[in-house]
């Protein structure tokens, strides 16, 4: 009983981890990019949009296939010894959460963009006043954002499992051992982690509910 | 102090609309002057004109007689010379404090001077007690008076005000007017009001000019203006007839 609990413990430990880094390592990649894009008026940006859009959908399996082949001992970065490791499941769900962050920013940032900017502008502020108004403008949306990315984050099963293995006591997640759990008919052990999942979920986005709401005119 | 403003041949098209045709007008340092016009002649176009939101595709804009400065440095110095109300303006997210004091915090105003001046323009507005009222949770009345205070707590020499009580109710209307009035008085500063609101103009302005055709029609006092039209569209118009 103390073993099950304990394996519970550490696999929800994990889970957080791999989840809130990933989502941090996103947010800090697809924020300032995002906020760039929809500031600036390029004429690439549709195509980006497109290809962002497309990204969206990437399925996390397949995203998880290419992060296998670059990571595995053959690939481009199979010298860092990724594969297998939680660290190679951060890596994996970075490249599922980023388009969606980056995508969710750049839409929020040019949508509040043209009258904040115009407004500021008659009121006298200057080029870097301006975007730091346009932000203030956004940071509801842009924490929307970091929460859909969390979001697909705590939820995604089929690119950790591939990067990860699912390995015990080294790289087993709530959604791979929910998986597995089913696939071996351990009903009981499945549904715990379930609840377990969605309390984690109910959690970190009430805190962030809070904090958005905080942010809201 | 306070400055003219010029404008000579302004022209402006719009995915090839021709919207302003060759627009002259001055307007003296000092007085208010009301343009006026049906919807959809330009007036707007024209204001963004002057306050650097549209570049014209021809013509020129002179502050005090003098073009707008090619440095970005300059230009800015200029621009923070002149204040501008739009006819649905934006408020920030945040209290009527932050909106009115935005201006004077992007000229680095700060402390005592800051509260102070943002104080001072609320009660202009007759908002003192809605400082920590969410932009939000104001009425279009109200958040038009907050756009008002927001523009005048930084002092300008030049007042732009679009349409800025077009949908009011006529209590906020007074309002509005009473303190571009009181502003006018103390600060001397130079107004153009951009308004299809006839009656505003008998009561706000000291000249007035009617826009049409993407051209100014004619210009006159008040109440030459509107008592003895010289131009037969300009005599529709003030009659409240449609002038073809």
């Amino acid at each position: 009983m103390l073993t099950v609990a304990g394996d519970i413990v550490g696999i929800t430990l994990l889970s957080l981890l791999v989840c809130a880094t990933s989502t941090l390592l996103a947010t800090l990649i697809a924020v300032p990019l995002g906020v760039t894009l929809g500031l600036r008026e390029v004429g690439s940006q549709r195509l980006l949009r497109n290809l962002l859009f497309t990204l969206y959908g990437l399925p996390p399996v397949l995203a998880g296939l290419l992060v296998f082949l670059l990571l595995s001992r053959g690939g481009p970065l199979g010298g860092l010894g990724l594969l297998f490791t939680p660290l190679g499941m951060v890596t994996a769900q970075v490249v599922v959460v980023t388009p969606i962050i980056l995508g969710i920013t750049m839409s929020v940032v040019a949508t509040v963009e043209r009258r904040v900017k115009e407004t500021a502008f008659v009121l006298g502020a200057d080029r870097r006043q301006l975007s730091v108004t346009v932000l203030r403008e956004a940071a509801a949306g842009i924490l929307t954002a970091v929460m859909v990315g969390f979001g697909r984050a705590i939820s995604e099963v089929g690119a950790v499992f591939i990067v990860g293995g699912h390995i015990e006591g080294q790289t087993q997640v709530l959604t791979t051992t929910i998986i597995t759990d089913i696939a071996q008919a351990d009903y009981g052990h499945a549904v715990a982690l379930g609840v377990i999942l969605l309390a984690i979920a109910a959690v970190v986005y009430s805190l962030l509910y809070r904090l958005q709401e905080k942010t809201l005119p | 102090m306070t400055i003219s403003l010029e404008l000579e041949g302004i022209q402006k098209d719009f995915d090839g609309r021709k919207v302003l045709q060759g627009v002259d007008l001055r307007v003296e340092a000092g007085e208010v002057f009301a343009l006026v016009g049906p919807s959809g002649v330009g007036k707007t176009t024209l204001l963004r004109c002057v306050d650097f939101l549209l570049r014209p595709d021809g013509g020129s804009v002179r502050y005090g007689g003098q073009e707008a400065p090619r440095d970005p440095g300059a230009l800015l110095a200029l621009r923070r010379r002149i204040g501008f109300v739009a006819q649905n303006p934006l408020l920030f997210r945040g209290s009527v404090f932050y909106n009115v004091s935005f201006g004077l915090c992007v000229r680095g105003v700060e402390g005592r001077t800051l509260e102070e001046r943002t104080y001072e323009a609320l009660d202009a507005v007759g908002l003192h007690d809605f400082a920590e009222t969410k932009g939000a949770k104001l009425s279009a009345g109200e958040a038009q008076r907050v756009a008002f205070a927001r523009a005048i707590v930084v002092h300008p020499e030049i007042l732009l005000l679009d349409e800025f009580t077009a949908n009011l109710d006529p209590a906020n209307v007074a309002q509005l007017e009473t303190a571009v009035a009181a502003y006018h008085r103390q600060a001397g500063a130079t107004v153009l009001i951009v308004t299809h609101n006839l009656f505003q103009a008998k009561r706000v302005a000291n000249r007035a000019g009617f826009l049409f055709g993407g051209q100014i029609v004619e210009i006159d006092e008040v109440d030459r203006f509107f008592t003895n039209p010289q131009d037969e569209r300009t005599r529709a118009f003030v009659r409240g007839e449609m002038p073809y």
